[in-house]
């Protein structure tokens, strides 16, 4: 029992933060909400400098090899950074896909997502619109509950529909489902999509940690400024407490998300459960940090030219994306009331039958 | 990352959960707040600490077990899930022991520990007066050093109030002002007072749960033997952070009470689904992820400290959790129990309705002790959040 990073792993954590600080300004996010498709390819380029798009495709394939527990970690500053790029959509849920997938279709698209040449997404029968569509080169679309096809972006047809957040690029996809395009039915394809809703709730979850725990530090920034009454409002209690509660909220949050990442890497029977925790708890931190850190900036905070809608827009996103919050419930109902999952002292780390 | 426990860990538990079957009593003890229940509960220490599992994280030589927190954590498991009766000397144990450890002169490790571990000894403690609450630093109560033909004493002269345990306990500790022309946090000493000394008086004060659970303390010229000092004199301050630190953080509020708790209250759901709302549904639910939530950051927490960190403002964070949450998980059963909530154990209709009353009306004090929640969200923004005073 060790419920620690390592070195390497709080290394690449801070080294990715700084890239990140460094390239991802408001000023960049603003610039990609103005462009037609809210992407930019030199930017995906660029990430795949510092390895994110590949950090889950195996080394064979040119990527970095690792695991959602090294992952998790990046997520939450590509979360901090507001980055908007095709993370989740690419790298936390279609890389792994394809990699359980396999043959020709992972040898085909695997280094091409390492060395950022491509961008993959993945539509779900739970989740309504399909996220980086209208960038994708391929698509991984779910046809019932049960066959997943890879459609080439070109086959399908593809909607765009504009949403709160600018930087949030949902899309209406169709397309017409043959036995060439299907690669998996059954239970394996069930199994694929199953993984792919975990993996895309937990990617969510975690950037909604960092947007919330950016949302804290511009209040804190603010109000710490901002003067009334001849003092700086963030010296009054009543909005100290509103900050102080949202820090609670997300330092609680945290370790529910990395526990799951680590039972989505570890494979835990109790994946799906452990991700609806985290789902909850996470998107719950970042949507009470919107409204809080609103609070906090008053009148300025209303604006479309402050910063802090850019991350309150996000919090308000990821809460929607990879299941919303009645879905996340439901399979935490059913796994503790229905399934008879461990409950009580002694049962946070057990497995069923054990 | 590694969140699996070795097998030296898994037998550990075993040994405890053997131990503890045992062991425990059939039948609950009466509450530690009434004279027969302060005496069952003693009783119940004695047979812990034979037992050697009374605490196991200290060191052996102080009646200890030498065990690691994460073996602590894993003991607390089994404790709990064992039904095992609440600890009556908490405020020695888990409070004032690990400061002792710290503070300590190894005289005074020796003489107070193995005391407090067997619960010979059973502390109240001594953190508010009349005019000290949330402003902890406004201490009165005098303790004037001094020689006479026995030696080197405290005078002390004052009063200390809502000192839990202090009407079946034998010991106080707390802060009391030795520089009598000191302000707020300076000038202060912790002393340790035996509740037997000449010119003690404990006026014991009905709780909301109409038990004695704590006490007004009059002293008046209570001569205390100088080599009752915790620390350095006038240290005092400092010595109490540390102290508070405990009771606000993991020490005291292991998570297995709260999974305990969130375990009966979703089997208290189960039992009543058909009556009870989905909204109380979610927030059933929302309790228990509370509960694992917590659990997890005190693995997280202790994972740390093992690999030498250490816990600081942190704490703050804590204490609210724990005490929202505890508070809500009581609200949610009184809620589901409808009607029959009201109702007191000896009514004739109240088979089922289990202690979810008496829990609630203890939960109530979370937010409270131990600091309150708004002096913790002042700690929060200033000292973790960094924001101006």
């Amino acid at each position: 029992m060790d419920f620690r990073f390592n070195e390497d792993q709080e290394l690449l954590q801070t080294t990715v933060r700084d890239f990140l600080e460094g390239e991802i300004t408001p000023e960049v996010v603003r610039e990609l909400w103005d462009t037609d498709t809210g992407r930019s390819p030199a930017l995906w380029k660029t990430l795949a400098e510092i390895g994110l798009p590949g950090l889950l495709v195996p080394e064979e394939y040119g990527g970095m090899g690792m695991d959602e527990v090294d992952f998790v970690l990046l997520l939450e500053e590509t979360g901090r950074a507001g980055l908007a790029e095709p993370i989740v959509s690419t790298a936390a849920v279609a890389v792994p896909m394809l990699r359980e997938i396999g043959g020709a279709l992972a040898k085909e698209w695997l280094p091409k997502i390492a060395t950022g040449d491509a961008v993959v997404a993945v539509g779900h029968p739970d989740v309504a619109f399909v996220e980086d569509a209208h960038v994708a080169d391929l698509l991984l679309l779910s046809n019932g509950a049960d066959e997943v096809h890879a459609v080439l972006a070109v086959d399908a047809d593809i909607t765009l529909q504009p949403a709160n957040d600018p930087s949030r690029k949902i899309a209406s996809v169709s397309f017409t489902p043959t036995q060439a395009t299907c690669v998996a039915s059954g239970d394996e394809a069930r199994a694929f999509l199953a993984a792919a809703f975990d993996r895309g709730a937990l990617a969510s979850a975690a950037q909604a940690l960092g947007a919330c725990d950016r949302m804290i530090a511009l209040a804190v920034e603010y109000t710490s400024e901002r003067k009334q009454f001849g003092k700086p409002i963030g010296s009054f209690q009543a909005v100290k407490h509103h900050l102080a509660g949202v820090k609670v909220k997300l330092e609680y949050a945290r370790p529910v998300v990395q526990r799951a990442a680590h039972s989505v890497a570890s494979g835990s029977p109790l994946r799906a459960l452990h991700v609806s925790m985290a789902k909850l708890v996470a998107c719950e931190a970042g949507v009470f940090g919107a409204k809080q850190t609103l609070q906090c900036h008053g009148a300025i905070g209303y604006t479309w030219e402050q910063d802090l809608h850019v991350w309150m827009r996000r919090a308000w996103s990821l809460d929607r994306s990879w299941g919303r919050a009645p879905l996340h419930m439901g399979r935490v109902q059913t796994a503790l009331l229905e399934d008879g999952a461990p409950m009580g002292s002694g049962c946070t780390f057990s497995s069923p039958g054990a | 990352m590694d969140l699996t426990f070795t097998p030296e860990q898994e037998k550990f538990r075993a040994q405890a959960r053997e131990w503890l079957a045992a062991h425990v009593p059939a039948e609950p003890l009466k509450s530690f707040d009434t004279a027969e229940g302060a005496k069952q509960h003693r009783e119940w220490e004695h047979v812990l600490n034979g037992g050697g599992w009374a605490m196991v994280p200290w060191p052996v030589e102080y009646g200890g077990r030498g065990a690691n927190l994460l073996e602590w954590l894993i003991f607390e498991e089994e404790y709990y899930r064992a039904g095992a009766p609440k600890r009556i000397n908490q405020n020695g144990i888990f409070l004032l022991g690990p400061t002792i450890m710290e503070y300590g002169t190894p005289e005074q490790k020796a003489r107070f520990l193995p005391k407090m571990a067997a619960s010979e000894e059973v502390w109240a403690q001594g953190w508010s007066e009349p005019n000290a609450g949330s402003d902890m630093a406004n201490i009165q109560t005098t303790a004037i050093r001094g020689t006479d033909g026995d030696g080197e004493h405290f005078m002390v002269n004052g009063q200390k109030t809502w000192a839990s345990r202090g009407a079946f306990g034998d010991w106080l500790f707390g802060m009391f002002r030795t520089d009598p022309d000191s302000e707020r946090h300076k000038g202060l000493t912790f002393i340790l007072l035996p509740l037997d000394l000449p010119g003690v008086t404990v006026r014991p004060i009905e709780q909301l749960d109409g038990l004695p659970g704590f006490a007004e303390v009059f002293l008046d010229n209570v001569r205390v033997p100088a080599e009752y000092q915790l620390g350095e004199e006038g240290q005092g301050w400092q010595v109490a952070m540390s102290t508070a630190g405990f009771e606000r953080g993991l020490m005291l509020r292991s998570p297995a009470r709260f999974q305990d708790t969130a375990r009966r209250l979703v089997e208290l759901y189960r039992e009543n689904a058909d009556d009870v709302s989905e909204t109380v549904r979610d927030d059933v639910l929302r309790c228990w992820i509370g509960a694992e939530a917590y659990t997890l950051e005190t693995f997280r927490t202790v994972s740390r400290l093992l690999a030498g960190g250490k816990i600081g403002a942190e704490s703050s964070l804590n204490k609210i959790f724990w005490s929202e949450l505890d508070l809500k998980m009581h609200e949610l059963a009184l809620e589901i129990l409808g009607d029959r909530g009201d109702l007191l154990p000896g009514a004739p209709a109240a088979e089922g309705v289990g202690n979810w009353l008496d829990g609630y009306l203890f939960a109530l004090s979370g937010p409270i002790y131990a600091g309150t929640n708004e002096i913790q969200r002042n700690i929060i923004s200033e000292r973790i959040l960094g924001m101006p005073r």
